[in-house]
């Protein structure tokens, strides 16, 4: 842990003028204490970001409440307690026995919502769908866009130019809209059209990065070598360039993961997916009009849906702190 | 800089296309009746044949493609099935409330965000910068409708009885109204694409009413707007607080600014008038980007405050199967987009003679 440059073995340290011709892919240190790890010296250099450890922490949580949440709810999500739960009371506030509610009345934490549903266990079954979405989103995006742009910023010229106009033209629409049409397109209301759309969406963003790692590394002197030495186009893509653009990606997709999850809530909220399930964006327009009355069933999942995005981005932000020296001012 | 700007503009005709096609396209795709979406499920056959054959539904895609591409190049947007209006007119009916809204949400974003960068970066790692900072990151996690949501419950329930209290929801209060400009200059005559202008025009009460001295009208459109700039604000405000900041620092350590120093300028000169100047480059990249998002948040952001604007009618449109006016107004949208952004690489390039150079 020598404090100065932690990332020394990072794919991203290849200076263009570097002396050394051979591919520092095959970095052999000779006689070091210990096997320098690249993943061992990333993992201590992100843990040094107090962003990333925080933004880590509350995802940790959310994830295992998430996974647990059969286990953390005590009840279920979406049936109504009327009849079953004596004294349960229709948008009843918040009642914490240990914080001095009274005995008599049943324990909500965050208390009820119009269909005598527990809100509690509505916001944890909510994270399910909302962690899984953005995670399948973001990963299906980012398969498809490092495609799109390994293509276009290895070929170049003509293969280049129409697919990187493509994306500019998916940009081109406000994201919220455009995923809007595309569920309505693709026939409706269920999640994976939801999940397809967001993740459509966000195809550019992540084209255009590998699109930029690939040009930047491809007039490289060790891709050159690779070249000299015989290596197909796919090898010199996947194991030469691709390692480029990796730092980017990750970080890029962290930060997406945090805005698919807004996404997905918006969805939700103005009903295009998701109506009456026990989901955040769908629970918050579910009792929009009870805004003044019962205020708690809103701010619930509202709060949920800040908290998942602000550890995304926290985590994000760290990640590319710890991971790309060029920002180590 | 001709060149410069030729070529920049000629890259945008394909695109611009593009999204022609793909507006067009996924309109079509939209599954179920148009027919029976808007005359009701018990429409019966011969009332659905006159129907789709009226708004030429019967002809192959491609043909209707290419009749779609003749009616846009006489600026014909087509008629809304729905509203049996010209989508034209419902723009010029519904737009000023997004225009406003956007402009006003962006005049609060960068009004706030780059004094608040600027501070943040100066003073770098004092309690202002973190303090800002964390406002910037809770600020790009709040959900567009959770804060208005939150907005509303504050200041139209918790402040009520306080001089504080804002309206939660409308454009102007019961019984205000502005009077339109064609009234007030005596138009009412006026045909054509001026009458369009103007009833635009004065769509956006706050500059309609400015101008024609309608105070009391002016004072109520400005306050119903406030929740709703703030809620759409805070996002790209956020966003522009973080790149001023980052920006500024990047400036601040470089050569000619420790030059400006050394030649003993005052420190308010250094930071004001060189190293902001500079440090204002990538801002003026993330307004114009932020103007996508923006209209993203102005769909939520009129569902919750409740104004009929762009947002509302597209989703209502979506919903409704109305595939003009969701042609119409998507390509408006992204017209729009794509030419802000255009005017945003020109100012860049007028502002910074590299960008034409290359």
């Amino acid at each position: 842990m020598s404090g100065a440059t932690p990332v020394t073995g990072s794919p991203m340290a290849t200076e263009p003028g570097a002396p050394l011709g051979p591919a520092p892919m095959a970095a052999d240190t000779l006689a070091t204490a210990r096997p320098a790890s690249l993943w061992r010296d990333t993992l201590g250099s992100v843990l040094h970001q107090r962003s990333a450890v925080v933004g880590l922490t509350i995802l940790t949580i959310m994830v295992l409440v998430a996974l647990f949440a059969p286990i953390i709810a005590p009840f279920s999500p979406n049936d109504s307690l009327l009849g079953v739960e004596s004294g349960v009371q229709k948008r009843s506030a918040p009642c914490i026995h240990l914080l001095g509610c009274p005995e008599s009345q049943p324990q909500h934490i965050f208390g009820t919502d119009g269909n005598f549903r527990d809100v509690f266990s509505r916001v944890v079954y909510g994270g399910r769908v909302s962690l899984a979405i953005g995670f399948a989103a973001v990963g299906f995006a980012i398969v498809v866009g490092t495609f799109i742009g390994a293509i276009a910023g290895y070929f170049g010229s003509a293969t280049d130019n129409v697919l990187m106009r493509l994306m500019d033209v998916v940009l081109a629409f406000p994201s919220l809209l455009l995923a809007i049409t595309i569920v309505v397109a693709l026939g409706g209301q269920s999640y994976f059209n939801a999940l397809l759309a967001i993740s459509i969406v966000s195809i550019p963003i992540y084209a255009r990065i590998v699109r930029s790692s690939v040009m930047s590394a491809r007039e490289n002197d060790y891709v050159t070598a690779s070249r000299a030495l015989g290596e197909s186009s796919r090898g010199i893509l996947v194991r030469r360039i691709m390692p480029n653009a990796i730092t980017p990606i990750v970080v890029q997709g962290t930060l997406g993961i945090g805005a698919a999850v807004l996404e997905i809530a918006a969805l939700a909220f103005v009903g295009v997916v998701g109506i009456g399930d026990a989901e955040w964006g769908s629970m918050i327009a579910f009792e929009r009009n009870q805004l003044f009355s019962a205020p708690h069933v809103i701010m619930a999942p509202g709060i949920a849906i800040i908290l998942a995005v602000l550890a995304f981005n926290l985590l994000g932000d760290g990640l590319r702190d710890a991971l790309d020296p060029r920002l180590n001012r | 800089m001709t060149r410069f700007l030729l070529r920049r503009f000629i890259v945008t005709i394909p695109v611009l296309l593009g999204i022609v096609f793909i507006v067009f396209a996924l309109a079509r795709m939209i599954p179920g009746d148009p027919c029976r979406a808007v005359l009701g499920e018990r429409a019966t056959d011969a009332v659905c044949d006159d129907f789709i054959r009226r708004y030429g539904l019967d002809q192959p895609i491609p043909v209707q493609f290419v009749i779609y591409l003749g009616q846009l190049a006489s600026g014909d947007l087509g008629d809304s099935i729905k509203h049996s209006r010209p989508v034209t007119t419902l723009l010029v009916e519904r737009l000023p409330t997004t225009v406003e809204l956007t402009l006003w949400a962006m005049t609060f974003a960068v009004a706030v965000g780059v004094p608040l960068g600027l501070i943040s970066g100066y003073k770098r790692n004092s309690p202002a910068d973190v303090g800002t900072m964390v406002f910037a990151n809770l600020g790009v996690s709040i959900p567009v409708f959770v804060l208005g949501l939150l907005l509303a419950f504050v200041f139209a329930l918790v402040l009520k009885d306080t001089p504080f209290a804002l309206p939660p929801s409308g454009r102007l209060s019961s019984g205000v109204s502005v009077t339109p400009l064609v009234v007030v200059w005596g138009l009412q005559d006026l045909q054509g694409p001026l009458r369009g202008i103007l009833d635009f025009l004065s769509g956006i009460y706050t500059f309609s009413a400015l101008i024609t001295g309608q105070w009391g009208a002016w004072a109520d459109s400005a306050r119903h707007l406030i929740l709703p700039a703030i809620a759409l604000g805070t996002i790209p405000l956020a966003i522009i607080a973080r790149i001023t900041r980052s920006s500024l620092l990047e400036v601040l350590g470089l050569d000619y600014v420790r030059t400006a120093r050394a030649k003993g300028l005052s420190e308010r000169t250094v930071v004001i008038r060189h190293a902001t100047r500079n440090a204002m480059l990538p801002v003026v990249t993330i307004i114009g980007l932020q103007l996508g998002a923006l209209l993203s948040g102005a769909v939520l952001t009129e569902t919750v405050f409740n104004l009929s604007g762009v947002g509302r009618t597209m989703y209502e449109a979506i919903t409704g199967r109305d595939y003009v006016v969701i042609q119409g107004f998507t390509l408006l949208i992204a017209v729009v987009y794509v030419l802000v952004n255009l005017l945003v690489d020109v100012s860049y390039g007028l502002l910074d003679p590299r960008v034409r150079a290359q």
